[in-house]
């Protein structure tokens, strides 16, 4: 099949960034969408065109490194599925496809279509944890988990951390992210003693760089793992108890 | 240079050895630890939990990654699960049991003493990963569930679905983000290191390139850590994440460091076969499908019939048929050749006949869909968003491809390298498995490493530089080596060839494929040796790099990976023809049994080869550390 593709260059020789178009010829309904990336990256390569730069690793949609806005959608047009695990079979012969990089605040472009993250890690680091040191743990069995609070846990621990629900966001919020990895500590016993303080800290280094949550639900269905806004209520409604329990530990009723 | 190998193993019964190691060693008084500084080179699940680890005792840790967050690494798309010794199934498992089937598995390649440690740190790490957060399956009772996996009989697997390296790897992430709020970790993302530095015999520190914008920058410690993985990735097409590279190893070897039985390789029987030429990676679907699926290909050679189409009785389970006890379950190496053997036989399946069949059929009417679904439903979903296939209906597709590197730098019971303060960990080393790594015992090395015995053993080393400081980067040996790796650099991009980097690893791939891979014979192997340096000059000479060396630029991070790929290459060739004898992954053709297994020369081989430097161009030279076994009988491995 045949595409054409309009590309955000951005950075080395093209400067502030703009669109350059393509053409992506003869390419196979089997390959994966990055491996026609791949295939347009040699022919530029031949032709003495820098190759475009994108982000990937583990190209199974595990790692969360890839992360493409394509024809305006997260990761493109299949639910439940990143980049690097789309297939040009979900394309049609002679489509144009637009091509950027997320785009938000938080996540400023670093060349063509590979953004800076790490705003992520920042949230993880003040709270994103249980203060467990090596060494010091008990056997694993002596805590029976409930079978469905590991399961919910599961759930929200499956983030890949890859940014789309950022880049979905009308107010590029990073409500999910956080109240993913809020959800996946929150709901086991080993998180309880940090809970509330998990929830402020993290909330409150989230709101230095990401913009606030209304409620637009973008977020869950560009999310490649399904990972559901409730876990959104639940972050809210620690951060609340976070704030009054936290006082009330400080003697400031 | 001179070279000792000495392994360091402690004396002593085998389950006192740990133990009294831990008391002979030295240690460093917990307030001291902060005058020393560490370098963590990956923050994969070896390197996050050792750098995690060392910060919590006290020590100054830098940690090195070239990915965008210590989130990421390869570590993460493990899906299995991990082995401890645990026996909560009250199956009979015991840290003997899994010695001796690590032991075992490794095909009598691998050091007793390691394997043994191994074993025993093996449930402390489940019990930290549980205190972590990490989910693990848990039955209704709210314990931990077991799975059994390949070439284990019993169940000593824990998981969490199918993504138990990423639970695993999250873990290790978020005890190293800690320690990084904390402020006693110092992180670098997307940094490369491109070279270690040595001075007066020992490691100083390391070079990195900025990958964002080129800049070439040292870095000293007391000690340095490498936790950069394996090397799969010199085959071109393999289950390694796109970014897996032997670079930090290969630098290290380059010093000095000696490269252990690089010729040992594991080739994983269950991937989704390639689709085309510019494939880029292959896709490994778990082992664990084995337990339900049953693996066929056609009595008839070129049979074009669909597979469905294909009566029972005209379908060969051969795997059932030549090993009737373990069946579908066979061992890693055993099964991929023998699928190999079906493809030479014509009998390959799919549209490019590179694969066989793992059917559900029967399991299906047994057991019901909705239990395979509750068992496998995203592997199955994964694998039809790959082949466009519903493997409910027809039969899978699944070929051996190359997935984990058993050889890798060489280092004594302490985990360091023949060079002194330099350690490595994890998949970069070759400590634990042998000639054959089992299913889900890669997490608990790399964890055994970081989490339980570099942070003590390192300690040893240290105690002898208490109130030094480390060597400054203005000195020369820094300067000098940060101008070498400028100009390797600007090498890449002034040759200004006409093919593109990945070109060159494509045809490398194929090479080491055909003639390095699931089996190996003298004449492939020479012809190997003599094509790897041909293609190498070539590239030397025509390779194409764009772009600028101060900015972001992947070709010219690839390039200087290809480049030591390439010398790689040929001491895994060079350690394969010196091998005469079959063990584990490394099967000779020449060294069979008359039913065609892997045939051991245990009177010439039982040893470690450990491969020298000795410059490009030069032929590496073998030193020996001899195996011994006394907890372990030797024996032919049998599956039968
Ligand atoms: C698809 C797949 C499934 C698997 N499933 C299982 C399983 O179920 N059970 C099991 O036990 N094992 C499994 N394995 C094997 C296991 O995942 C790996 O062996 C293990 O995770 C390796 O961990 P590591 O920490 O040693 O290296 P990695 O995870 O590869 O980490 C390497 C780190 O080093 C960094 N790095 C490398 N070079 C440099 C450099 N030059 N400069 C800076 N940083 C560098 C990288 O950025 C990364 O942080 C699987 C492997 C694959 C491919
Ligand atoms: S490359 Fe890893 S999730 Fe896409």
């Amino acid at each position: 099949m045949d595409v054409k593709l309009r590309v955000w260059r951005q950075g080395g020789a093209f400067g502030a960034g703009s669109f350059k178009e393509y053409s992506a010829a003869g390419i196979s309904p089997e390959a994966s969408f990055l491996e026609m990336l791949d295939i347009v990256n040699e022919e530029l390569t031949a032709a003495g065109e820098e190759p475009i730069v994108f982000d990937h690793d583990c190209r199974e949609g595990i790692c969360g490194t890839c992360g493409l806005m394509i024809n305006g959608q997260p990761h493109g047009p299949q639910q439940g599925t990143a980049t690097c695990q789309l297939h040009m079979r979900k394309f049609s012969d002679g489509e144009t496809i637009v091509i950027e990089p997320w785009r938000a605040a938080a996540f400023p472009v670093i060349k063509d279509l590979v953004v800076d993250r790490s705003a992520f890690d920042r949230i993880v680091e003040v709270g994103g944890f249980i203060s467990v040191a090596t060494g010091a743990a008990p056997d694993a069995n002596l805590i029976p988990v409930p079978r469905d609070a590991a399961e919910a846990s599961m759930d929200a621990a499956a983030c890949i951390g890859c940014g789309a629900c950022v880049a979905a966001c009308p107010n590029s919020a990073g409500q999910l992210f956080t109240a993913a990895k809020h959800g996946h500590l929150s709901l086991l016993p080993q998180g309880q003693p940090e809970r509330l303080q998990r929830a402020q800290a993290m909330v409150d280094v989230m709101e230095k760089f990401f913009g606030s949550c209304t409620n637009h639900a973008e977020c869950e269905t560009a999310c490649p793992k399904g990972i559901s806004i409730d876990y959104i209520a639940q972050l809210n409604k620690d951060y609340v108890k976070s704030q009054v329990a936290n006082r009330n530990l400080a003697g400031q009723k | 240079m001179t070279i000792t190998l000495d392994s360091k193993v402690p004396s002593g019964d085998i389950a006192d050895m740990w133990d009294n190691h831990r008391f002979n060693i030295r240690l460093v008084n917990p307030s001291n630890k902060r005058k020393y500084k560490i370098i963590v080179v990956g923050t994969g699940l070896a390197g996050a939990s050792a750098a995690a680890t060392l910060a919590e005792l006290g020590y100054e840790v830098e940690a090195f990654t070239y990915h965008d967050t210590t989130r990421r690494a390869h570590s993460i798309a493990a899906q299995g699960g991990i082995n401890a010794a645990k026996n909560y199934p009250n199956d009979g498992d015991s840290i003997h049991r899994l010695f001796y089937d690590t032991v075992k598995g490794g095909d009598y390649r691998s050091r007793e003493a390691n394997v043994y440690r191994l074993a025993q740190v093996s449930n402390e790490i489940i019990d930290q990963a549980t205190a972590q957060g990490v989910p693990f399956a848990r039955d209704y009772g709210g314990l931990l569930d077991n799975r059994s996996f390949g070439g284990a009989q019993v169940s000593r697997t824990f998981y969490a679905r199918g993504q138990t390296g990423q639970q695993l790897l999250l873990g290790a992430y978020q005890a190293l983000a800690r320690q990084v709020g904390l402020g006693n970790v110092k992180l670098h993302v997307r940094s490369e290191m491109l070279e270690v530095v040595m001075k007066d015999g020992h490691a100083a520190g390391i070079v990195t390139r900025d990958l964002t914008n080129g800049t070439i920058s040292s870095h000293s410690a007391h000690a340095v850590v490498l936790a950069t993985g394996g090397y799969s990735n010199v085959y071109y097409l393999s289950t390694n994440a796109m970014a897996c590279n032997v670079t930090a190893a290969w630098r290290a070897h380059r010093k000095g460091a000696l490269m252990a039985n690089p010729c040992y390789t594991q080739i994983h029987p269950t991937c989704i076969p390639a689709s085309d030429e510019f494939q880029s990676k292959l896709t490994l679907m778990s082992e664990s499908l084995r337990n339900d699926g049953r693996i066929w290909v056609s009595k008839t050679a070129d049979d074009a019939r669909a597979a469905n189409d294909i009566p029972e009785a005209e379908r060969d389970y051969y795997l059932e048929r030549i090993y009737p006890s373990f069946g579908n379950l066979a061992p890693r190496d055993v099964s991929s050749r023998a699928a190999m053997r079906m493809i030479e036989q014509e009998k390959g399946v799919g549209p490019l006949h590179n694969g066989v069949y793992l059917d559900f059929a029967e399991s299906i009417n047994r057991l019901g869909k909705d239990t395979i679904e509750a068992r496998y439903g995203n592997l199955f979903e994964m694998y039809e968003r790959i082949t466009d296939e519903n493997p409910y209906q027809v039969p899978m597709r699944i070929y051996p491809a190359p997935h984990y590197t058993m050889g890798g730098l060489w280092v004594d019971y302490n985990l360091m390298t023949n060079l002194p303060g330099l350690y490595a960990i994890g998949e970069a080393n070759f400590s634990d498995h042998g000639a054959n790594r089992l299913g889900a015992s890669a997490l608990m090395q790399g964890l055994a490493d970081g989490y339980f015995v570099l942070p003590y053993t390192i300690g040893d080393y240290l105690a002898d530089y208490l109130n030094t400081e480390p060597v400054p980067t203005s000195d020369p040996v820094f300067t000098e080596v940060e101008q070498a790796v400028a100009d390797r650099t600007r090498k890449f991009l002034a040759t200004k060839g006409t093919r593109s980097v990945d070109w060159f690893h494509r045809e490398l791939g194929k090479i080491m494929l055909s003639n390095c891979g699931m089996a190996r014979s003298a004449s492939g192997l020479e012809k190997a040796l003599s094509e790897i340096p041909a293609l190498k000059d070539e590239f030397e000479k025509d390779v194409r790099v764009l772009g600028e060396s101060d900015d972001m630029n992947q070709a010219l991070e690839n390039a200087g990976r290809v480049a030591d790929f390439f010398e790689l290459a040929e001491v895994m060739c060079r350690d394969a023809l010196d091998r005469k004898e079959s063990a584990g992954g490394h099967f000779r053709v020449e060294h069979q049994t008359d039913e065609g297994e892997a045939q051991r020369d245990d009177v010439n081989y039982s040893h470690v080869s450990a491969w020298e430097w000795k410059g490009p161009g030069q032929a590496a030279v073998k030193h020996k550390e001899p195996l011994e076994f006394k907890y372990v009988k030797l024996a032919q491995r049998s599956y039968k």
